[in-house]
């Protein structure tokens, strides 16, 4: 087996034990990277239309070889020096094209910030490599992480699923999921503003760790919903994503939402038993309920009856280690998740896409204009795709005074509202005492790319049952549970109380040990059986 | 149904976007915008009391998790000229603005 479909924990151990270099692992993961990945995405590019580009992944926007390896030449150095080289020495990482990172492009997956250099990293980047970690390249992503499949960034081709790739990743996280599933990297970082790290991980079937709102700094982040954002990792199986949040948790002065709160050791959390722990099931997780603009009416739909049996088989490996399942928690505010985000997230990100002007950094319009105004106007209707534009305008909609319906006011109380749902079902002392929430990720496995997106209220509702917790600010743990009967991945997630990221691992841990032997795990994506992987 | 935000209304917020929109563009973000409306009507509905608080975040900051604010210093950031080089005009270490419109107000 190559090193770069290893457990970064494994490679980690053998490059610290002088088994293998961190250049040699860094080698193997850039040949795979040729093989699979195909044509890297490139602002204003073709789409896929070639059979190459049609059954390659297209996670990255930049392969970062020369940096990679100036890292790993370093990490070399250290273990021939003696020294320890950190828990994630030589490990290959990807990260979402949304982080900054000194001296590389950050583009966000949009034009507008084409050409934008990074004169400073991201405090996460910073503890990964202080960790031993070697950034191999920047991964795509819907743009400035507007989506729920990865489709609308200016960056093309956009990412393909590597179990079937004519279908979505999943997103806005779609090139990181895309990147850990192919073997193109173990870990990448990515963010989850309303499931946008959970829900390509429950595509592309990885792990996927959205931690609680503060216990990673957002430092170093391009923002898009400011009180919603939030950092954390993909990988491959649970003790990795352990590893990277042990790594990138803590305090930071940069950033004063960076909670102020000890950070445990999670793989030692990790490892703990789950008997005895109680386990919640919510029907309001087994549907969706949207508005239908075709009948005007709300309509509510069971979620694929193959994700709810996959989900409550989990409940029963859980329960056969001896944890204590409890049904038919109530959490009634869950259908307002999306109309809620579509409130929030709008208005904050209309205030965050404000600073983009043409004038301090970034593109500006080639055609003439003759003042300020103008510039703006040209530069940023060049520069943005139709997401950030509605964006912008739908915030500015329920923001401006001259329109105030208080829909802002009515979806800030809905969100206390959603967060009280939380706090009743995880009161120590309270009617349902529960450790943690067990639900699907997303309402279906990965659509077929194109036939989502253009409909923005379809796309959004795909991720209903994941907003609700970046609303409350609780953490959020997507595993692999098995496949549908298509051979794509099904995922289901773990919420818990704030801080209890620990409590989420123990639970994805034991169920990945429980069925260690199941046939389902020895699977691989199609397409590394492709190149005889 | 009658649209929630009319042309009209779309053209202003446009301009407060700073938006220049090709019409077909416009068209389609406005179709959207007005479909998007009728998901966040649905938050009507919801029944709230008058002791219901509003959550600017989710997780409340106290005593427990707040972190203590840094020192109120000012310093030279060490990457002054790269910084200055992402901006698409310059002029002796100043970035460029372009004329500021004025407006006449009645």
């Amino acid at each position: 087996m190559k090193t770069c479909d290893l457990p970064a924990y494994v490679v980690a151990d053998l490059v610290n034990t002088k088994q293998v270099s961190a250049v040699e692992v860094l080698e193997d993961t850039l040949e795979r990277i040729r093989e699979v990945d195909g044509r890297t995405g490139q602002v204003d590019a073709p789409v896929a239309s070639s059979e190459d580009d049609l059954s390659s992944v297209h996670a990255f926007t930049l392969v970062t070889e020369g940096y990679a390896r100036k890292q790993a030449e370093d990490i070399d150095k250290l273990i021939k020096n003696g020294e320890y080289a950190g828990p994630l020495a030589g490990v290959p990482y990807t990260a979402k094209d949304i982080f900054t990172v000194k001296g590389i492009k950050a583009t966000a997956g949009s034009k507008i910030l084409s050409n934008y250099i990074s004169p400073y990293s991201a405090t996460v980047v910073e503890r990964m490599e202080e960790a031993g970690a070697v950034m191999i390249g920047k991964v795509n992503l819907d743009e400035f992480t507007y989506g729920s499949s990865s489709e609308s960034s200016a960056y093309k081709p956009v990412p393909r699923n590597p179990w079937d790739t004519t279908r979505v990743t999943g997103g806005s996280s779609g090139g990181s999921a895309a990147a850990v599933a192919a073997g193109e990297g173990a870990i990448s970082l990515g963010t989850d503003t309303g499931g946008s790290i959970r829900h390509p991980a429950s595509f592309c079937g990885t792990v996927g760790l959205k931690p609680t709102y503060g216990r990673v700094s957002r430092y170093g982040l391009i923002a898009f919903g400011s009180s919603l954002d939030c950092p954390g990792s993909l990988a491959r199986n649970v003790t990795d994503a352990a590893l990277t949040l042990q790594a990138i948790a803590g305090q930071d002065p940069r950033d004063n939402t960076a909670a102020d709160v000890p950070v445990p050791d999670y793989l030692e959390e990790m490892e703990k038993d789950i008997s005895g722990m109680r386990i919640g099931l919510s029907e309001e997780f087994f549907r969706v309920t949207y508005f239908d603009s075709e009948s005007m009416e709300l309509v509510e739909n069971p979620i694929d009856p193959q994700i709810r049996e996959a989900v409550l088989s989990v409940a029963g490996f859980l329960a056969q280690q001896g944890a204590d399942i409890v049904m038919d928690v109530p959490l009634p505010h869950t259908k307002y998740g999306v109309p809620t985000y579509f409130v929030i997230s709008r208005v904050e990100a209309s205030s965050n896409l404000l600073r983009y002007d043409g004038v301090k950094y970034g593109y500006r319009t080639e055609e003439s204009f003759d003042d300020l105004r103008e510039l703006y106007r040209k530069t940023r209707g060049e520069a943005f795709g139709v997401e950030p534009k509605l964006r912008m305008l739908m915030g500015i909609y329920l923001s401006a005074a001259q329109f105030d319906k208080g829909y802002y006011e009515l979806a800030l109380k809905a969100r206390a509202l959603m967060r009280k749902d939380f706090e009743e079902i995880f009161d120590s002392r309270g009617k349902y005492r529960l450790d943690a929430l067990l639900t699907p990720t997303a309402p279906s496995t990965a659509f077929p790319i194109g036939s989502v997106y253009g409909d923005s209220v379809m796309m959004q509702y795909s991720d209903q049952l994941t907003a609700t917790t970046n609303h409350a600010g609780i953490p959020g743990l997507n595993f692999p549970v098995g496949f549908d009967d298509e051979n794509l991945p099904i995922g289901a997630q773990v919420l818990g109380p704030d801080y209890s990221e620990g409590v989420l691992l123990r639970i994805a841990r034991a169920f990945e040990m429980v069925t260690e032997k199941e046939e389902w795990r020895t699977k691989r994506p199609p397409i590394l059986s492709k190149i005889g992987k | 149904m009658t649209d929630k935000i009319s042309p009209e209304d779309f053209e202003r917020l446009a301009d407060l976007a700073s938006l220049e929109l090709p019409a077909d563009e416009a068209e389609y973000l406005c179709k959207e915008l007005n479909n998007q409306m009728l998901s966040i009507e649905v938050l009507e509905s919801i029944p709230i009391d008058a002791k219901t608080g509003s959550a600017a975040h989710g997780i409340p900051y106290d005593e427990f998790n707040s972190a203590i604010p840094r020192e109120d210093v000012s310093s030279q950031d060490p990457n002054r000229d790269e910084i200055l080089k992402q901006a698409p005009e310059l002029e002796d270490g100043y970035i460029v603005v372009p004329d500021i419109s004025h407006e006449e107000l009645d």
